[in-house]
């Protein structure tokens, strides 16, 4: 058993790519396996910065909703292939990670947090108001991909299992991306700048770039998990933008074991998959879900995958 | 005019901090030949603190210059000052707690080898590594490399605390009581480590325990209430009748 584990988290980007090549099987529908994927990729993002660097952000939701809203826009009113509007969907989140990283890594701790919560619902508020190019509260409409040709053979995209699998290929792309950063030199001062940012600068460290680097980093993932998920939603709602969404990237990362590779991953299934359970039981599925959420951080703070983890007293950092 | 033996490795000139109204330091002007070991003493609140924060670039004198081989410095950022070769250990000790022993040299030894580079893996930096193997066995930490930091005794910390200051291989170190807390057994051999150090490159520390110094330096800087006081060899400072009266007098 030990070693199964030692195993996968050595090769954990080709692990998480099996699992997830099999999963759509071990879910109820599809759709939630769909989404499962684009949050799992959403918490890791957020992960990147908050796990692995410590710092607590809570406007994320920008990145995804930046990350939509320039995919679904570039579809709508620009008639831009799939593939291109995905890029701008990226490049537009990094140039607002960028920018919101600019303004908010002058801050620590706490003041850090409320000002990224602020520049998140300053986000929300443009994209709400630019009603003729979002549809404001309605949201943006008829962001369609019907099908197209990947090497002249002609992919149905409107079959879930299929969508799934396009929306995969991107994830395990991001995957890669962000296991190489935590296995590089920049992955290493990522760790010691939450470790101890005074030590990280007297080893030579410029912190407050390397905070920069990695808010960009983090926001570009966020934003592609935003863009997929306009293009499997065919709409791209205004709550994609809503703080509601970065507290959940907060607590699908603490859940599944913040600092992990793939516990934001896991926090992210377990917590979709009791919403779609729990809500065919009650309409109170909220407060089930924050009981088990506070069961885990009183009784399992390192969350569910960094409980196993170090269980099986698996060192798994930059290895 | 003069050769460059003859430039200091570091120089203050005039500095001085402070806090608000407080003045922690005032007009301090000293300087620090290359390749000697200098100890900065003083009563609680002389402004050792201080002056070693300035020194090593954690805050920048409210007043004054700090010149490194002659090029003035003043202003630089903390991890500039890695990079030309100025490095630190801390009073309180600063390490990366949740990675092991080894992790914590090798980050603090790759600022040369990669800052940023992010698509290439950690292990194929030779260099960071076999520079954070030979300093683990320099302070005695070898048995521990894939121990968790955290996990460490004090004095253990502590002298990964050092290990940590040499891994960018600084000409000038500078050391913030490196014996604070440390068993006497410990100090002993904390001090061993610091004359051979020593022998290396320049060595600025302030410390505490006075006994340490008299055996170690062959230049103490007296400082109090953040003023220069005196400086001279460990007989001269215990002879001084003004360092006497301050400082010696009450032990």
């Amino acid at each position: 058993m030990n070693s199964f584990f030692q195993l996968i988290t050595q090769h954990r980007v080709l692990a998480s790519t099996l699992f997830l090549a099999v999963f759509p099987f071990i879910m109820p529908y599809e759709a939630l396996a769909v989404n499962i994927l684009i949050f799992g990729l959403f918490a890791m993002g957020f992960n990147l910065l908050f796990g692995y660097m410590g710092l607590l952000s809570f406007g994320h939701a920008a990145f995804l909703g930046i990350g939509s809203y320039l995919t679904g826009i570039s579809i709508v009113h620009y008639e831009l292939g799939w593939g291109t509007a995905i890029i701008v969907g990226v490049i537009g989140a990094a140039v607002g990670g960028l920018i919101m990283g600019f303004l908010a890594i002058r801050t620590r701790g706490i003041y850090f947090s409320m000002v990224t919560l602020a520049l998140g619902q300053i986000v929300y508020y443009i994209f709400y108001k630019a009603e003729s190019l979002t549809g404001g509260e309605n949201g943006l409409r008829g962001v369609r991909v019907d099908s197209f040709n990947i090497f002249g053979i002609p992919v149905d995209f409107l079959n879930p299992l299929i969508k799934y699998y396009i929306i995969l290929f991107f994830v395990v792309i991001a995957m890669w991306l962000i296991s190489r950063i935590l296995n590089s030199p920049l992955g290493a001062v990522m760790e010691a700048i939450r470790e101890n940012e005074k030590r990280a600068a007297a080893c030579g460290f410029d912190v407050a770039k390397t905070k920069l680097l990695v808010f960009i980093l983090s926001a570009a993932i966020c934003g592609l998990a935003g863009s997929l998920r306009a293009l499997h939603l065919s709409i791209v709602p205004i709550d994609s933008l809503n703080y509601l969404q970065s507290g959940q990237a907060v607590m699908m990362s603490i859940l599944g074991g913040m600092g992990t590779f793939f516990g934001p991953f896991v926090g992210a299934a377990v917590m979709l998959y009791l919403e779609d359970v729990v809500t065919t039981f009650t309409k109170y599925w909220m407060a089930v879900i924050g009981l088990i959420f506070m069961f885990f951080v009183l009784f399992f703070p390192k969350g569910i995958w960094g409980t196993i983890l170090s269980k099986l007293q698996i060192h798994q950092d930059s290895k | 005019m003069n050769s460059a033996t003859n430039i200091p490795i570091l120089e203050a000139r005039n500095v001085g901090k402070s806090f608000g109204k407080f003045k922690a330091l005032q007009n301090v002007s000293t300087s620090f030949m290359p390749g000697t070991l200098t100890a900065i003493i003083g009563p609680n609140g002389a402004g050792k603190s201080t002056f070693f924060n300035v020194l090593s670039g954690a805050f920048p004198p409210s007043s004054g210059e700090i010149l490194f081989n002659g090029k003035d410095i003043t202003g630089m950022q903390q991890y500039e000052f890695a990079r030309i070769g100025i490095s630190k250990s801390f009073q309180i000790t600063n390490v990366f707690k949740q990675l092991t022993v080894h992790e914590n040299v090798r980050v603090a030894a790759q600022m040369e080898a990669a800052r940023y580079n992010f698509l290439r893996s950690t292990q194929s930096y030779a260099g960071p590594i076999e520079v954070a193997d030979q300093l683990l066995l320099r302070v005695n930490l070898e048995h521990l490399r894939n121990k968790k930091t955290g996990d460490l005794a004090h004095g253990q910390q502590r002298a990964l605390e050092i290990a940590m200051a040499l891994a960018c291989n600084p000409s000038l170190l500078l050391l913030d009581e490196p014996t604070a807390g440390m068993s006497p057994e410990e100090t002993l051999v904390m001090m061993e480590l610091i004359r051979t150090l020593a022998n290396e490159r320049t060595v600025i520390l302030v410390e505490h325990k006075m006994k340490l110094i008299m055996g170690l330096c062959k230049r103490i800087i007296v400082l109090h209430h953040g003023e220069f006081l005196a400086e001279g060899t460990p007989e001269e400072i215990q002879n001084n009748p003004e360092v006497r009266r301050v400082y010696l007098g009450q032990g």
